[in-house]
């Protein structure tokens, strides 16, 4: 036997031997359920789909994903539900519940990683990663960690020089049910967005959504009101919105300036945030090189 | 045998009506039997309840999987649906006689107002708390909360209402609509501070559920439970005479107050005991009483157990709806009574007193 020969059957042992040992030590999971959009989304950018099995309710992009069973809101899900698709990991965004339900899927031992939500570049990063850890996939998390991290600071960058020291201030209104304006004070994710795409939130005396009076809403004196698009005649409830007297004296409403984004896309914190920034930073501040 | 016996027309009616009803709790407890087990068996994973039967009746070992199912998620939940049903259908029972309204129900007084305050406050004020109180308690914060704001509430409610140790059902009807209104208002400032994620908590849990359900829950709710179902056969003769009226019952020989005290406590203890463990359930306290007084005689002596035992049955059959009809995902069971109960109650309605007129 030559050289080569003893060094190539050695080699190929070698490497079968690893792989074997590999496929029985880590028998990765292989029916996974995602619970938020924007997990669901970075499974998608690390290649993983075909391990995923179901998805909650708040898991609506890429399309093909919703042909997928929907085991319900991620906030109120029922133990036997989750079990009934027999999943082996489940990757929750942070807040998923109930607490009851978690204990349950826990004692049958169905892995379940928590992924933290934080509404910065850094906070899609820390998503990105500890989904790659959980699906086993570290080295293309990092890949995909550091390509959208670079994507972010170069949206982040180019939105800065658009907005050239002169930002606009954006108004987030969640709904307007009943006539009371809900908009996004600080720490929400459309508060992330706004600053991310170099505007400033009109609203930063309070956390998180909620409904404001009238003359705050004046006071706040918004540029531009941004909104989700929610499907149906934009022009007709546009008009209706700038016709709310809360929002007739601000400049927003004179310039008729509504900006109106996919909501998963805007708020998702996700892997496509920074196609968000652009998309945001093009609208305020319009087309620039 | 030619031999027949001549029964009086004005004695036989309620000899009827007795054998009618002991033949209706024999029904019931059938029924209530058939729901369980098709609880038991029904959910959405394929965990066969005959197969899991088969296998225990040849010593062959459950998988994991199915042990968990059938022992830890639809067993827990098979008990907390029956305590909750018969609390909630017992104590409309119980209000319905008590304030000779068939409109009454433990949200009338403002107990459950007071439960869902405490439970609100919990979601919303709960991280405020020192970690040692939420370690002592930790998730079942929000049912504890609950428990005590519907005590709370119910004693409130009796302390403005009682003057001289009498108290007036008028008085109380009133100022359990005022706490139900406060506790309301309460409610919506703290919905103002909650932020986003307590918001959806708040309405998740406003709508009702048994998909919470833990052995924990069901030993905590089943003394509370079973001591306020053990209290309604000493109640039920003097529910019956309150029905002539407070004075005319009196006259009659039956201690009104204690009745009254009897009942309130009763009501307060199961249906915060039903909040703390499912949230907001409606319609099983109206709809179940009415259903059964169609059905046989008002007489409390088998309307309480009929009662139990028919809102047991009718809450496990609605979870059974909620648990499926959208499979793997599920349905707050406060939206599958509430689809359900309001036409019949409706219907129920339209039957009594034929055409409506305004």
């Amino acid at each position: 036997m030559s050289m080569f020969s003893r060094l190539y059957i050695t080699s190929s042992l070698l490497i079968v031997a690893m792989m074997a040992s590999h496929m029985a030590l880590a028998q990765p999971a292989s029916r996974i359920v995602t619970v938020g959009g924007s997990v669901t989304e970075i499974v998608y950018a690390l290649g993983q789909q075909d391990r995923l099995i179901a998805r909650d309710s708040t898991s609506s992009y890429p399309e093909q994903v919703t042909k997928l069973p929907d085991i319900g809101y991620a906030r109120a899900l029922s133990p036997e539900g989750v079990l009934s698709v027999a999943p082996d990991l489940i990757i929750a965004i942070e807040g998923a519940g109930p607490p009851e339900t978690i204990d349950v899927l826990q004692s049958v031992q169905v892995a379940y990683v928590s992924v933290p939500e934080i509404f910065t570049a850094e906070g899609i990063v820390t998503k990105i990663r500890t989904v790659g850890a959980a699906v086993d996939r570290v080295q293309d998390a990092d890949v995909l960690a550091e390509q959208v991290a670079n994507e972010l600071s170069e949206a982040q960058d180019a939105a800065l020089q658009a907005a050239g020291g002169n930002p606009k201030k954006v108004l987030f209104i969640l709904s307007t049910q009943g006539g009371r304006i809900m908009a996004g004070g600080s720490n929400t994710a459309a508060d992330g967005i706004i600053r991310m795409a170099g505007g400033i939130n009109a609203i930063t005396a309070f956390e998180g959504y909620k409904p404001l009076t009238d003359e705050a809403v004046a006071i706040s004196a918004p540029d531009v009101i941004l909104m989700m698009d929610r499907g149906g005649d934009h022009g007709l409830a546009t008009k209706e919105l700038l016709s709310m007297p809360a929002l007739i004296p601000t400049p927003a409403a004179q310039n008729g300036n509504v900006l109106r984004m996919n909501g998963l896309h805007l708020l998702g914190f996700g892997p496509r945030t920074a196609s968000a920034i652009t998309e945001l930073s093009r609208a305020l501040y319009g087309e620039t090189n | 045998m030619s031999l027949s016996i001549e029964v009086p027309q004005q004695l036989s009616l309620p000899v009827d009506r007795r054998v009618q009803a002991r033949r209706l709790t024999v029904i019931l407890i059938a029924l209530l039997a058939a729901t369980s087990l098709l609880s038991l068996a029904s959910g959405a994973t394929g965990t066969s309840l005959w197969g899991a039967l088969a296998d225990l009746v040849a010593g062959r070992e459950l998988s994991r999987l199915d042990r968990i199912v059938l022992f830890d998620i639809r067993l827990p939940r098979l008990c907390l649906g029956i305590l909750v049903g018969a609390s909630l259908a017992v104590s409309g029972t119980v209000m319905q006689g008590l304030f000779r309204n068939p409109l009454a129900d433990p949200g009338i007084v403002g107990v459950s107002a007071g439960a869902g305050l405490a439970a609100i406050s919990a979601i919303v004020l709960g991280a405020l708390l020192p970690p040692v109180l939420r370690d002592l308690v930790g998730n079942y914060l929000v049912p504890v909360s609950a428990f005590f704001g519907g005590w709370g509430s119910t004693l409130i409610l009796y302390r403005v209402s009682t003057r001289r140790g009498q108290t007036s059902v008028a008085t109380m009807l009133l100022a359990g609509i005022a706490l139900g209104a406060l506790a309301g208002a309460l409610s919506g400032i703290l919905v103002y501070v909650a932020d986003d994620n307590q918001l959806r908590d708040l309405t998740f849990w406003g709508m009702g559920s048994l998909a919470g359900a833990t052995w924990t829950k069901v030993l905590a709710a089943t003394p509370i439970v079973l001591a306020a179902l053990a209290v309604t056969p000493f109640i039920a003769r003097g529910l019956n005479g309150l029905a002539l009226g407070e004075a005319a019952a009196g006259h009659i020989g039956i201690p009104v107050q204690t009745v009254k005290n009897t009942s309130i406590l009763t009501v307060a203890a199961a249906t915060g005991a039903a909040v703390a463990v499912s949230g907001g359930i409606g319609f099983i306290g109206i709809v179940v009483p009415h259903l059964l007084r169609l059905a046989t005689s008002p007489d409390h002596h088998s309307l309480l157990p009929n009662a139990a035992l028919l809102g047991a049955s009718l809450l496990l059959a609605a979870d059974m709806i909620a648990r499926v009809i959208i499979a793997p995902a599920e349905l707050p069971i406060g939206i599958v009574t509430a689809v359900l109960g309001a036409p019949v109650f409706l219907w129920i309605l339209l039957k009594r007193h034929g055409a409506i007129s305004l």
